[in-house]
């Protein structure tokens, strides 16, 4: 029993050092096929990729081509990161939801929208805004923002005071009412789950990036309505969308900078 | 001093024990949302503030009674509030000590509140909240009892309690001011976001406290020997109409600027505070009591007759604090929530256990006025 151990540990141990002396021949293959991390969905994938980096995190919403009724980026999202699920509004948590236009875009949605337009299912989740209202309330820091732009929680830190829920101008912030383990469908080990008490919201995949691979809903959309990359970067995917499309950034007049956009 | 609060008469004793068994069921509750979490509570993902907080800032106005008698005396040398400033700072110390209690049994995980401390942030208005709170916590407990002793002795107040006392009037303007910032300051939320949500605080706390510390003395000049005098019942009586009008002016102003200018992120928040929005009208039917009686109590106050009759000025102080209650300790944190960033309507009704928790800080703040208040008599008494 013990030898076993042993051995599957110095087999881990050496396989893991091949990796770090050779990391990177899995992520040439993967740049040949296009983007770095494509494809890999599973959170407990062998091995390690390089991390992903970049100057500002961004992400560009096509919710036109959305499959209708499609919610395969929160399901993807919500078992990566171990979101529990109470079949009731009020002690309700999600990362990502799905909304109508008009109560997404109330400023821009109108009567004589095509209906094409009106009846689209938008996905929602964490803006990771330049200037983030929920940081600057925070009065432990336990919510903050990282030098690429990811505003991250710090579970352990958080005291449950929900300020970051009442500044959130987006309502992307949920809070632990009860204790999430037994609504958990199926725990993820290699994510943390989370105590009653704490507020949490979308990481933007950071445990992900740091591995190397792309953001878990961005990956499970099979119609590539979610793209991903560094705004600062003339080539990443999102600047190919931004640069030819309108694109709309929610409640933008409220000077908080979001780093989610939409093309509609 | 302290031994002065355990003896009195029956029925005291029997107050006493009846707000300790208020204090108790709402323990057990309390244990019982540690346990289950925050979501025992009628608070959801939309309504993430409720009961506790509205208590929280609705108890930071009645803090304010101690100033409008502190500056008056020590600083215009007004003579008829010399017996009562005492009464004004212990209720101010109760009063904080509900606020940091609310806030306190509002936490996730309050066994990290320590946090606050450990990683102090600046930036966040609620580490200036905390600072401010327990500050004029601090100021009142000091000045209050060094004060008291004093007198028990017969001799002058040290000279070091006077600069102390000077510090507690602006300190007392800072801890509404600052609370409202706690609104006032979040970009997304349309009902909060509007420069006069601190004199709001200011004017409706000075109605609220001083109207809770009138009958208080109404209630002192029944059941003990101590009388407050009229020429200082009947001051405070002023104070709050005035403070009153000012509440009711500054909230009649936020109508017109709402209405006028027809922005839909601003309006539907009070469309929905004062009429109803789809269906919704439970908070709009609480808005209209508090609108009826907050014109009602104005009315007894401004007549001289009226507020000359001690039944009807008890009632018209009554009629204050209800309405202020109404406005601040249910209307204005929930408003502020609904319609949510979605545009969507949450109703929020509190919970058996929430309101069982909030009665008993309330009963909490009772008791330690009760034995304030009694250490306070006593020692008068004794003189």
């Amino acid at each position: 029993m013990m030898a076993t151990t042993r051995r599957e540990f110095l087999k881990t141990a050496g396989l893991s050092t091949v990796s770090l002396v050779f990391p990177l021949l899995p992520s040439l293959a993967l740049a040949q096929a296009g983007i770095p991390g494509a494809g890999i969905l599973s959170p407990a994938a062998p091995g390690s990729l390089p991390a992903l980096k970049a100057r500002r995190w961004t992400m560009t919403v096509e919710p036109r081509k959305c499959r209708p009724a499609c919610t395969d980026c929160i399901t993807a999202c919500h078992l990566e990161h171990n979101v529990p699920d109470f079949k009731n509004p009020k002690d309700d948590v999600h990362w990502i939801s799905l909304e109508r236009v008009g109560h997404v875009f109330p400023a821009e949605a109108h009567p004589r929208l095509p209906d094409a337009i009106r009846g689209l299912s938008v996905p929602v989740l964490c803006n990771h805004c330049e200037n983030p209202p929920c940081v600057r309330v925070c009065p432990t820091q336990a919510t903050f923002k990282r030098a690429d732009g990811i505003v991250m929680m710090d579970y352990h830190r958080c005291i449950g005071c929900r300020f970051c829920m009442a500044a959130c101008p987006y309502g992307s912030r949920s809070m632990n009412y009860r204790d999430p383990r037994p609504f958990i469908r199926k725990i993820n080990p290699a994510f943390p789950t989370r105590t009653k008490g704490v507020v949490e919201k979308c990481n933007f995949c950071e445990e992900r990036l740091a591995r190397g691979m792309l953001p878990a809903c961005v990956i499970a959309c099979k119609d590539k309505a979610l793209a991903f990359g560094d705004l600062d970067e003339s080539r990443s995917p999102v600047r190919l969308i931004l640069d030819r499309n309108l694109s709309l950034r929610r409640r933008a007049e409220l000077g908080t900078g979001p780093q989610v956009y939409y093309i509609l | 001093m302290l031994e002065k609060a355990l003896k009195g008469s029956r029925g005291y004793g029997i107050w006493v024990a009846f707000l300790l068994l208020l204090v108790a069921v709402g323990f057990f509750f309390y244990l019982r949302q540690l346990d289950y979490g925050l979501g025992i509570t009628g608070m959801s993902r939309d309504i993430s503030w409720g009961l506790y907080i509205a208590q929280f800032t609705f108890l930071v106005g009645i803090a304010a009674s101690a100033v409008m008698l502190v500056l008056p005396y020590y600083l215009h040398d007004f003579k008829a509030f010399g017996k009562i400033t005492i009464l004004g700072e212990f209720l101010a110390v109760s009063a904080v000590t509900m606020c940091v209690t609310f806030v306190f049994i509002d936490l996730g995980r309050p066994d990290r509140v320590a946090n606050l401390f450990l990683y102090p942030s600046p930036r966040s208005v609620l580490f200036w909240d905390i600072i401010v709170l327990n500050g004029y916590l601090l100021l009142n407990i000091v000045t209050g009892w060094t004060v008291l002793e004093s007198d028990r002795k017969g001799v002058p107040p040290p000279a070091w309690v006077k600069p102390l006392i000077v510090l507690s009037i602006p300190w007392a303007v800072s801890i509404h001011t600052v609370t409202a910032f706690i609104y006032a300051g979040l970009p997304g939320r349309g009902f909060w976001l509007t420069a006069i949500m601190a004199p709001r605080f200011l004017a409706s706390a000075f109605a609220s406290g001083p109207a809770l510390l009138i009958l208080f003395c109404l209630i002192l000049r029944r059941f003990s020997l101590f009388d407050a005098g009229e020429k200082a019942i009947q001051t405070l009586v002023k104070i709050v109409a005035y403070a009153l009008a000012t509440s009711i002016f500054f909230v009649l102003v936020e109508i017109f600027t709402v209405f006028y200018s027809q922005i839909p992120g601003h309006m539907n928040h009070l469309t929905y505070l004062f009429a109803g929005l789809e269906g919704h009208h439970t908070i709009a039917r609480w808005m209209s009591v508090s609108a009826v009686t907050a014109l009602a109590s104005l009315i007894l106050l401004l007549i001289p007759r009226t507020r000359k009759n001690e039944s009807l000025l008890a009632l018209a102080c009554i009629g204050v604090f209800l309405s202020l209650w109404i406005e601040k300790g249910l209307g204005l944190v929930v408003t502020g929530f609904v319609p949510s960033p979605l545009e969507t309507i949450t109703n929020y009704t509190p919970t058996v256990p929430e309101m069982a928790v909030t009665i008993s800080v309330w009963a909490l703040g009772l008791l330690m006025i009760t034995l304030l208040y009694k250490i306070f008599i006593t020692v008068r008494k004794e003189e």
